[in-house]
């Protein structure tokens, strides 16, 4: 157990830390939201990491970018507009609500369904059935 | 006995897709990597970048309206570019369309030494050191090659080595029905 949570800071401490080493802005308001912005955009490149993570150097080009449009008053929505019109949704970490992606959405909520709906039926035979008859098979 | 068949259909169900998926995937049908672009279809961005061949001079995109050509992003680091070369040369022999090239995040004079070395597909090559040009196009790893038509608008995207196969399967056609060629 101590392994695992030893394990698991060390992943994460690693996923945490970011490539840029100086602040961006000295504004800490404008820093806050560069540093949510870098975090929700996936590098394209490497599509494991977010462009805040990444060190390739498409990442710290589209780092420059969403540098320099929060510098020039550009809104959190317009840099992810900007990101999507040229690299799609799939550079958002949080994609869009959009028909193509209702199933994506609605895939946890239709699982959870069928498994409360499983699981009830299952439960409601097994209550109704001696308690001294064979168990079901928990079809 | 039926109560064995919803789960059975299910599994079989799920498992079919997966399989379908994987061959998909296995084929070279369906590459889980590539992006949709949605580029495709709108009008091409522009560019105005200095040539490699004489940074003074610059290759500017709207000197290119009316007529189809093909954009390709690519850079000296490159080793996928290094392999579509021999394609880009016969594309520009064939004279189907003009190849405009972009150097993606490259250091000049070594793109003036690879296209001496290895024969110049090009017609015009901008410099994108910066990178910027690139992130207009949405462009996330060289190289990628765009047909754009006559009516400026973004017609194929290719991502990865352009070959004979890809270019007589995929831009062909679209160049047929574009009107040029």
């Amino acid at each position: 157990m101590r392994v695992l949570i030893l394990v698991l800071l060390a992943t994460f401490g690693v996923a945490a830390r970011a490539i840029d080493t100086e602040a961006a802005f000295t504004d800490p308001a404008l820093q806050a939201r560069y540093d949510h912005l870098i975090h929700e955009l996936r590098c394209v490149q490497c599509q494991n990491q977010s462009i805040a993570d990444s060190p390739v150097g498409l990442a710290s080009d589209l780092r420059r970018e969403v540098k320099e449009l929060l510098g020039s008053g550009s809104t959190d929505q317009q840099i992810e507009r900007f990101m999507t019109d040229r690299y799609g949704d799939f550079v958002l970490y949080d994609p869009p609500l959009t028909p193509r992606t209702y199933l994506l959405w609605g895939a946890p909520v239709l699982l959870l369904m069928l498994t409360l709906g499983i699981a009830g039926r299952v439960i409601i035979r097994r209550s109704r059935a001696p308690l001294d008859a064979e168990p079901e098979d928990p079809a | 006995m039926w109560r064995y068949f919803i789960p059975a259909a299910a599994v079989l169900v799920l498992g079919g897709v997966l399989a379908f998926a994987l061959v998909q995937i296995g084929s070279g049908h369906l590459d889980v990597h590539e992006i949709k672009s949605p580029l495709l279809g709108k009008l091409a961005p522009g560019f105005v970048l200095p040539s490699v061949a004489d940074p003074t001079v610059r290759v500017e995109s709207r000197a290119l309206a009316g007529r189809p050509y093909l954009l390709n992003v690519w850079g000296t680091w490159c080793a996928a570019c290094e392999e579509e070369h021999p394609a880009l040369i016969a594309i520009a022999q064939s004279g189907a369309v003009p190849l405009i090239g972009i150097d993606w995040r490259d250091n000049r004079d070594e793109a003036v030494r690879y296209l001496a070395q290895r024969g110049n597909p090009y017609r015009e090559v901008g410099s994108d050191a910066d990178g910027r040009a690139a992130i207009e196009w949405g462009v996330y790893g060289a190289p990628e090659t765009f047909l754009v038509g006559a009516n400026g608008r973004v017609l194929v995207k290719h991502i990865g080595a352009l070959t004979a196969e890809v270019w007589k399967q995929k831009f062909v056609p679209q160049l047929v029905a574009a009107g040029g060629g």
